[in-house]
């Protein structure tokens, strides 16, 4: 049996990952930090590209303003405003960390849930505040 | 054939030979994003409804300029550096690990190039 057991191993994961555990809230902010990173890459060329349409005149800034205001273009400019606040938020926890700051199980917990509804908070607002101040509807 | 006990190897700047230069660079750019990011989304929030017209003339303020482009060349920086590990850690194979970690910093360099340039244009 034990012999077997050697010539044949099971197809289990050797290291549990991912898809394995419970997720503990740290492990979601740790998640989403490299995941909103990832989405700030897309949000340069956001950048870029305003940028680009500004210099370039304003029929190239038109079309930017065209593709900004459509409701897929809010999604996107939605992700990004919230990746960057959450990005944002949690680098500075990370920055805590790295002084030695909040990093017991207790305080890392609380710092992950304020950090996603904060930023949560921040980026509706800029919306709600382009939407009802500025009186801006996609 | 070295002598040197691995202890010896790995002190100092360590086995890759880059010590933590990585990680200090890393942490320079996020120190210096924290101000810069958090003046970006507030001229973001005044230029919201703005016209053409008025977010040229906001960027092309001096202060306004050298801070937008600050933030561009901060930002690159640490996404170059982020990018860079997310690749060391999830591809494995050689070819397309160094040509995924080229294309990291061609990206950078071209984006960076692109802001720039408008930046100049908008402001000059």
């Amino acid at each position: 049996m034990a012999e077997q057991a050697r010539t044949a191993p099971a197809a289990r994961p050797l290291s549990p990952h991912l898809q394995t555990y419970r997720w503990p809230i740290t492990m979601a902010t740790s998640i989403a930090h490299r995941a909103t990173g990832l989405a700030l890459v897309l949000g340069t060329l956001v950048v870029a590209w305003w940028l680009l349409a500004l210099a370039g005149g304003p029929q190239y800034y038109d079309t930017f303003s065209m593709v900004a205001r459509h409701p897929l273009g809010q999604v996107v400019l939605f992700g990004f405003v919230w990746s960057l606040t959450y990005h944002l938020l949690n680098g500075i926890r990370h920055l805590a960390w790295d002084i030695g700051l909040g990093f017991d199980v207790h305080a890392a917990n609380r710092s992950a849930a304020t950090v996603i509804a904060l930023s949560l908070l921040l980026a509706l607002a800029v919306f709600a505040y382009a939407y009802a101040v500025k009186g801006l509807y996609p | 054939m070295s002598v040197q006990t691995p202890l010896a190897r790995v002190q100092g700047l360590g086995a890759a030979h880059t010590g933590t230069g990585h990680f200090w660079r890393q942490r320079i750019g996020a120190v210096a994003l924290v101000p810069l990011a958090i003046w970006f989304v507030c001229s973001a929030l005044a230029l919201i409804g703005a016209d053409r017209d008025a977010a040229v003339a906001f960027l092309a303020q001096p202060v306004n300029a050298i801070a937008m482009a600050l933030f561009v060349i901060a930002a690159l920086n640490h996404m170059s550096l982020g990018v860079q590990v997310v690749i060391e850690d999830y591809v494995h194979d050689e070819g397309p690990k160094i040509a995924l970690l080229m294309l990291n910093i061609f990206f950078a360099w071209i984006v960076g190039a692109a802001c720039l340039f408008a930046l100049v244009k908008i402001a000059v």
